[in-house]
């Protein structure tokens, strides 16, 4: 647990040495310029990012939980538009396939994601369905042996550029969250389209947008799990999903922290380098901690996943406090920039704009506290 | 194609400190890495493989841990890789070393091509390679910047400070390359858990038949009579203008406020 093994090592260091070389010399231009990289994703997954911790029948490399989150965590260190972009696809369109899927459609989704091929993406939020994702307004009615699906998504991550969707739809509304199902969706299905590109605050070199479904023909082979498990089927991906999202935000503060920690020995003030005042030593050392902390939570989290054992309480500790301290980090990463942290000339003011959706996406930070006081009060 | 690639294992010296008292490298707390222009000769390797078919095998001389350089070798698409350790081999300079890579490549069966790095970055000598062609008493070409095979011949063009050689060789053949030829690629992460899984056999001195007289300290008449740090030489400055009748306009004026024109 306090030791990553041989593979995890090998698995950080690659992800480590892409990540530094490939993503972070261009990810001040790509949130300059809002621009999501295709190629960049695609030199990514080809070395197998996607298929990380899903089995080799499926194109991915049979490692586990943790190896895949060491990936996500070093992606975001660099770019968390990108590395987030890589979790979406993972965490969130790959693994409730591999979970909930049939053999049929484990060979012709899942393996196209793990081998990198094609990208994914999950729909569940609505302009009026939050945090309060049962009040659903899309709906799918099954018509013989298609299902016709209308209505829209928004803040959908990879939307427009990933080729397969885990769409989420009423089938009954009578049955409130039981009459919720899943479908799996293809980029190019008549009546399928996307709406506005989101101006975003930070993780701007992800790309976010509106699904729009104007009679959607699904066939019946595409709902994923029964009729009515849809709700089901995006609570357990949540889960998983809140591991990806303590990652991002665990790279994002260890990017704040280490650009801290160099420039407070560079920067001279009153003849010394500022890290030599407490005022300064401290305030990293506090960082640390937490950045620390963090960790741990979202490994010990990684790791439970691979148990088979519950981890929805660990996964809401681990995005909560990975997402607090993001932004705790970034911001005094900031401050011991000063005025230089404010400037754009730096990448610290980007770190903290990344910072601020972690508290919010795959969750709210409130409702990850609802998970855990839920589970400890059962 | 069987190809041979000589790989070693250095520090990376971009991390690299000198003991200012001393004057010797501080190791402690350096990673190590395979030397990058070994990493760029296994990928011409298996380029070449992908190519024309064959095998590539790496072998590098060094304690225990410079298996990590072989398996990094392994991760990017080496067929199979040996590790050359013997407490003998210790204190080599680069005319023992090259006796025992030539040993163990001789060991190894008929090999058509060998390819080495240029130079390792820690030592900077470029002698090793062209060591195990005379060994081995095979031709060889160095600081090659392009490899073809024409039939049963390699072409190659060899870089030089006046422009390019263009060389054609039969084979067996030692060839050592520089960073112009390709960029390694990095390991899928297949490839990596495969490699990590991989079983390196060792072969100890008495293995490839070294003669103890020719290998480790033994073998090695280098003695160093002093090391230091040169000075370091200031930047140069980059002049670039709009246009280049701009850059020379201020180049010459930049010359003659200085006096050189």
């Amino acid at each position: 647990m306090f030791e990553l093994n041989e593979d995890q090592k090998m698995m950080q260091k690659l992800a480590r040495d892409f990540a530094g070389k490939e993503l972070a010399p261009g990810a001040e231009h790509r949130d300059e310029h809002e621009e999501f990289s295709r190629p960049l994703y695609d030199a990514m997954c080809a070395l197998g990012m996607s298929g990380i911790c899903f089995p080799e029948p499926y194109g991915g490399a049979g490692a586990d939980t943790l190896s895949y989150i060491l990936a996500v965590e070093e992606m975001c260190r660099a770019d968390s538009g990108i590395g987030i972009s890589l979790s979406a696809t993972v965490s969130l369109c790959a693994w409730p396939i591999s979970a909930f899927g049939t053999e049929e459609q484990k060979q012709k989704y899942l393996k196209p994601l793990c081998e990198g091929t094609k990208m994914g993406a999950f729909g569940l939020t609505e302009a009026g369905a939050g945090t309060d994702a049962a009040s659903q307004k899309s709906v799918a009615v099954l018509e013989g042996d298609h299902y016709v699906l209308n209505g829209s998504k928004m803040f959908i991550t990879n939307a427009g550029e990933a080729e397969i969707y885990i769409v989420f739809a009423m089938t009954d509304r009578t049955k409130g969250t039981r009459g919720i199902s899943a479908f799996i969706l293809e980029k190019g299905m008549p009546g399928f389209s996307f709406g506005k590109k989101e101006r975003k605050m930070g993780i701007r070199s992800s790309q976010t947008m509106e699904l729009i479904f104007q009679n959607v023909r699904v066939p019946v082979a595409n709902l994923l799990g029964k009729e009515g498990e849809g709700f089901k089927i995006a609570m357990s991906t949540l889960d998983g999903g809140r591991i990806g999202v303590a990652a991002q935000a665990l790279g994002t503060a260890q990017a704040a922290l280490d650009a801290a920690v160099r420039y407070a020995k560079e920067r001279v003030q009153f003849g010394k380098p500022i890290a030599a005042n407490q005022a300064i030593s401290f305030m990293l050392a506090d960082m640390a901690v937490k950045v620390d902390a963090a960790r741990l939570l979202t490994y010990r989290a990684a790791a439970l996943k691979d148990t088979g054992k519950p981890y929805s309480k660990e996964a809401a500790m681990a995005k909560l406090y990975a997402s607090d301290t993001a932004m705790a980090v970034t911001t005094d990463a900031v401050q011991v920039f000063g005025g230089y942290g404010y400037s754009r000339e730096y990448p610290v003011e980007r770190f903290m704009r990344d910072a601020k959706i972690t508290q919010i996406y795959e969750g709210t930070n409130q409702v990850q506290r609802m998970v855990i006081g839920g589970a400890l009060l059962k | 194609m069987e190809i041979v690639v000589c790989v070693k294992q250095v520090p990376d010296t971009t991390e690299v400190r000198i003991d200012p008292v001393k004057n010797t490298l501080i190791r402690e707390g350096v990673p190590s890495i395979v030397n990058p222009f070994d990493k760029i000769a296994v990928e011409v390797a298996i380029q070449l493989k992908e190519k024309h078919g064959g095998r590539v095998r790496v072998v590098t001389m060094g304690p225990d841990m410079a298996k990590d350089a072989l398996k990094e070798c392994l991760a990017i698409g080496a067929d199979e890789a040996v590790l050359i350790s013997d407490r003998a081999f210790a204190g080599a300079d680069t005319l023992a070393t090259s006796y025992a890579l030539a040993a163990a490549i001789g060991k190894m069966g008929p090999v058509d091509l060998i390819l080495c790095g240029k130079q390792a970055i820690d030592g900077d000598t470029a002698q090793v390679g062209p060591g195990i062609a005379v060994r081995l008493g095979i031709p060889q070409i160095t600081y090659a910047a392009k490899i073809e095979l024409n039939g049963k011949m390699l072409k190659v063009d060899r870089e030089s400070e006046t422009g390019f050689e263009i060389h054609e060789t039969s084979m067996p053949v030692m060839i050592t390359v520089g960073k112009s030829i390709a960029q390694p690629r990095y390991p899928t992460i297949k490839g990596t858990m495969k490699a990590n899984r991989a079983q390196i056999p060792v072969w100890t001195a008495a293995d490839i038949g070294a003669d103890a007289r020719k290998i480790g300290l033994n073998g090695s008449p280098t003695q160093v009579r002093r090391i230091f740090v040169p000075q370091a030489r200031a930047k140069g400055r980059i002049i670039r203008s709009e246009t280049a009748a701009e850059s020379v306009a201020r180049l010459m004026q930049k010359l003659s406020e200085a006096k050189i024109v």
